[in-house]
């Protein structure tokens, strides 16, 4: 066949197996470590055309010009299908099965509408347009040796008509200039968090001294006696809900509470008075990155993160066991008042929630 | 020139009455030069390849995420203002939450075709990524990256990197306790960053986490900053790919200065523009039929309640995986100071793996010293080292990804979650390495079996005894197009350590050497035309029958 405009050949005009050594467009001898062959097999050029049936068959040429039609049709079919769905099945506030249907059906209508084109017009290039292959020949990437001398030229000529090469102070003010000016632009973004300092409000919970727990989500206070053995409450302190930031403080200062048998507990010096009657209170934030450690295994008394799976012995006082977490949780110091409610005896001594550079006990 | 009319001055064009189409060609190209375009792209070949499809994948979903996230910008409200959740979906009615949420299940429930277009959105977001993650598997194993192609590699690598960050951000949007959670997963990452880490979150967060900007900034960034910066190099992409034109695998008639295939118009323009309605359909049909984010079932972020077997979307998996194999205990606190090293440390192996993919071109290409253009797609088995470290790079990969799921791991199979955590832990440091080895012992395989069945043929199953009683096997030789496949393909040596200009041999040099060394010392060459006339030769011995495609070789040896 001719040869198009752009130097596309069709294979049958006996161009493309010539050259066929397989070798790389050489632009400069450096071939590293590859071996150049000196006996290749030859390329043995483009193998014989195998007409496809809608060549040969008129039959089945008009056949697929049918199909073609078809799937065109089930195209629109699909849309209009889409657009009655749409007015058919609205959705009815109250009813739940009208979302569904709305979703299903104008799904429905919507695929088909575009599924018709898609097939149709793969099917229609593959079995009725032109079907053999074209040839097409690749010039290196690098622009010729005389546009990169034109280029270079470009610059000289930009470089001696400004002058920035020779006038080397003119040049190092303009680059001291650039340089500074996007820095006022780096400190609007100061802006983005208020003007406090975050170490400090990372070192503190809304606990302290004499705060009710109460349960969370409802903020109601939890007596000691309603803490039975081997149950869990998930706490918030007192006027939490409240507040204004309510879930930037239970961020913070969520807890989990449990009820072990006094006995069960290993307590370490100075914290003897930090539980009550095997009551124990610990913050609910992971120490790893600080999902809610939610999942309590009554047997082995061990907490579990449901995010990384770091687990916490609660009868060594949140002690790691396993995972990626590297300290305990902390623990929040419990009384009771005099009415029988759990209240806090003080903040927690440390930090909560995840690691964080400038955090230190 | 004039269209209808012959107001032509001097007579010169001969009045000639032209369709509607030509005038409005005519009328376009009088004011772009755009023939000049279309002739220059009009009949470019594309080569045609299954593989091929999956970028086109990618291009097109992206297409769709653009197209069903205009529509949920109409309604969605990027705000985390409290209000009190007063619509259709009963469960949550009375519960308060952001306005982000609301506006989300208020699209999922109120808005007709709303739901649709929110799954159609995720579906398509979920298959983007996928299919960038293919497309770059293909690129990479068939060495579509190297020269002149390796910026465009990172330029796509960029694109993988903005998919996910697009993904991310989106996935956060909605307010619900699994993006809140995923957030503050994000907010303990950041904060493990030593020294600026608790700024970075504190800013990021405009405050105390969760704050009420977080919602807000992600939504600039998820429909303003990152789909410009992901358009243009999308487009800087595409046209590379225009300049550079598509490879082609090795065949007969296919060499490194042509390419053969399809031209544009109209063959490649119809496959491709119906194959992109072929995606548009397949992924309405997903959104149609299956859930995908049913927030409503998760609630609003709250940070106290969690559900067990929490999942990020799949292609964050890697890293969260990543987080939950580290070993009990890593970190310490120096003076005044915390260094988490159990949130950093899998930061900093997650930045050098996709450092590594980002750069594998440059440094393949350091290591072979080849600056010659490649437009011959390898087969993977051609380059061993490379597909074995493809393979060791995807298993550590898949570990990861697999290690995201170690709960659900465990309570699926019965197994211990220790025994789980514990069995990746080991497989992502013995995994890559088995993956290596079996991959490029396979390779080396696969090669000397190409080049046995180019010079001697396939076996055919026929035995026959000679009239002497030797029994032989019929081998069938292949024909020289069949044959080329197998005989095509670029051949290295190790580098010899040579000194320089100087009479030096410099550090990096030596580096070099025993990199090529570890890349090529396995090497299987390809068949050259002599070998081929002495396996012919050679048993040209006692043909049967006339057939010359057959060959007829001795059952013991060859």
């Amino acid at each position: 066949m001719a040869q198009h405009d752009d130097g596309v050949t069709t294979p049958d005009s006996g161009h493309a197996g010539s050259a066929a050594s397989g070798s790389a467009v050489v632009l400069s001898n450096e071939s590293g470590a590859a071996v150049v062959p000196t006996d290749a097999i030859v390329n043995p050029g483009f193998p014989p055309h195998n007409p496809r049936q809608t060549n040969l068959d008129p039959k089945k040429d008009k056949n697929a010009e049918r199909q073609v039609t078809f799937l065109f049709f089930l195209s629109i079919i699909g849309s209009v299908f889409a657009l009655a769905a749409y007015m058919a099945f609205p959705i009815v506030p109250g009813n739940f099965g009208s979302i569904r249907e709305n979703n299903l059906f104008l799904g429905i209508g919507i695929t088909l509408g575009l599924l018709g084109i898609g097939l149709g017009a793969v099917h229609w290039a593959k079995q009725l347009m032109r079907e053999d292959e074209s040839v097409e020949y690749r010039h290196g990437t690098r622009g010729s040796e005389e546009t990169r001398a034109k280029a270079v030229e470009v610059f000289e000529l930009g470089n001696e008509e400004s002058g920035i090469g020779r006038r080397s102070l003119i040049r190092n003010t303009l680059i001291g200039a650039l340089v500074l000016t996007p820095v006022p632009a780096v400190a609007l973004f100061r802006g983005l968090a208020p003007d406090t300092d975050p170490t400090a409000l990372l070192k503190h919970t809304m606990w302290k001294s004499g705060l009710k727990l109460t349960h969370d989500p409802t903020g109601v206070p939890i007596k000691a006696a309603d803490v039975t053995l081997g149950s869990v409450f998930h706490v918030i302190p007192e006027g939490l809900l409240q507040r204004s930031d309510a879930l930037e403080q239970k961020a913070k200062a969520a807890v989990l509470l449990m009820r072990l048998q006094p006995e069960d507990l290993h307590v370490t010096k100075g914290r003897e008075t930090w539980n009550y009657q095997g009551i124990i209170a610990y913050s609910q934030i992971c120490t790893h990155v600080g999902c809610p450690v939610a999942l309590y295994e009554h047997e082995t008394h061990h907490l579990l993160c449901p995010c990384h799976q770091s687990q916490f012995d609660m009868t060594h006082e949140a002690r790691v066991i396993f995972g990626p977490a590297r300290r305990p949780l902390p623990q929040l110091p419990i009384t009771v008042d005099s009415e029988g409610y759990l209240i806090a005896r003080s903040d927690f001594h440390e930090p909560v929630g995840p690691d964080y550079w400038e955090r230190h006990v | 020139m004039t269209t209808t009319t012959s107001e032509t001055r001097g007579g010169a064009v001969v009045p000639k009455r032209k369709s509607a189409t030509q005038s409005a060609a005519n009328w376009v190209d009088e004011r772009t030069s755009i023939s000049g375009l279309v002739r220059e792209l009009g009949r470019k070949i594309f080569p045609d390849h299954w593989s091929f499809m999956l970028g086109e994948v990618a291009l097109y979903s992206f297409i769709v995420i653009l197209l069903t996230g205009t529509f949920l910008t109409f309604f969605f409200q990027a705000s985390m203002a409290e209000v009190t959740y007063d619509g259709t979906y009963l469960p949550l009615k009375g519960i308060d939450m952001s306005a982000a949420m609301n506006s989300t299940l208020h699209i999922s429930f109120d808005i007709r075709g709303g739901l649709l277009m929110r799954q159609v959105h995720h579906w398509a977001a979920l298959l983007f990524i996928a299919a960038i993650g293919l497309h770059m598997l293909r690129i990479f194993f068939t060495g579509a990256f190297r020269k002149p192609r390796e910026l465009n590699w990172f330029i796509g690598f960029v694109l993988f990197v903005l998919a996910m960050a697009e993904g991310f951000t989106g996935y956060s949007l909605p307010d619900d306790l699994l993006s809140g959670n995923g957030l503050r997963i994000i907010d303990g990452l950041v904060k493990g960053i030593p020294v600026i880490g608790t700024w970075t979150s504190y800013l990021l967060f405009g405050g105390e986490f969760p704050g009420t900007a977080i919602v807000g900034r992600l939504y600039t960034l998820h429909i303003l900053l990152l789909p410009a910066i992901l358009v243009a190099a999308l487009g800087v992409h595409l046209v590379l790919l225009i300049i550079n034109k598509h490879t082609q695998f090795a065949g007969p008639g296919k060499t490194n200065d042509n390419v053969v295939g399809v031209p544009i118009m109209p063959v490649f323009a119809a496959k491709a523009g119906g194959f992109f309605f072929i995606v548009f359909g397949v992924i309405v049909l997903m959104a149609t039929f299956f859930t995908i984010n049913p927030v409503w079932l998760y609630g609003p972020y709250d940070p106290s309640p969690i559900s067990a077997g929490t999942q990020p979307d799949w292609y964050i998996g890697f890293a969260d995986g990543a987080l939950r194999l580290v070993p009990t205990g890593l970190g310490f606190q120096i003076g005044n100071f915390t260094f988490a090293l159990n949130v950093f440390l899998p930061t900093v192996v997650l930045v050098l793996f996709l450092a590594a993919v980002a750069f594998y071109p440059f440094i393949e290409s350091w290591v072979t010293g080849d600056k010659r253009e490649h437009h011959i797609a390898d087969r993977p088995r051609n380059a061993p080292t490379r597909t074995a470290i493809g393979a060791a790079g995807v298993t550590f990969y898949a570990v990861l990804w697999a290690a995201a799921s170690s709960d659900l791991i465990a309570t699926h199979f019965g197994l211990t979650i220790e025994g789980v955590i514990l069995s990746l832990q080991i497989m992502l440091i013995v995994g890559p390495i088995v993956a290596y080895l079996v991959t490029k012992r396979m390779c080396v395989g696969l090669m000397k079996k190409d080049r046995e069945i180019a010079l001697h043929g396939y076996e055919s199953g026929r035995i026959v005894r000679l009239p002497g009683g030797e029994y032989i096997e019929v081998h069938e030789q292949l024909t020289d197009y069949e044959r080329w496949r197998l005989v095509s393909f670029d051949d290295y040596k190790p580098l010899m350590l040579r000194p320089n200009a100087k009479g030096q041999i410099t550090p990096a040099e030596r580096v070099r050497a025993a990199m090529s060394g570890w890349f090529f010392e396995d090497r299987i060459s390809p068949v050259t035309a002599q070998e081929l006339e002495q396996a012919h030769h050679s048993s040209g011995h006692g043909a049967l029958e006339g057939d010359s495609n057959t060959e007829i070789e001795s059952g013991v040896g060859h």
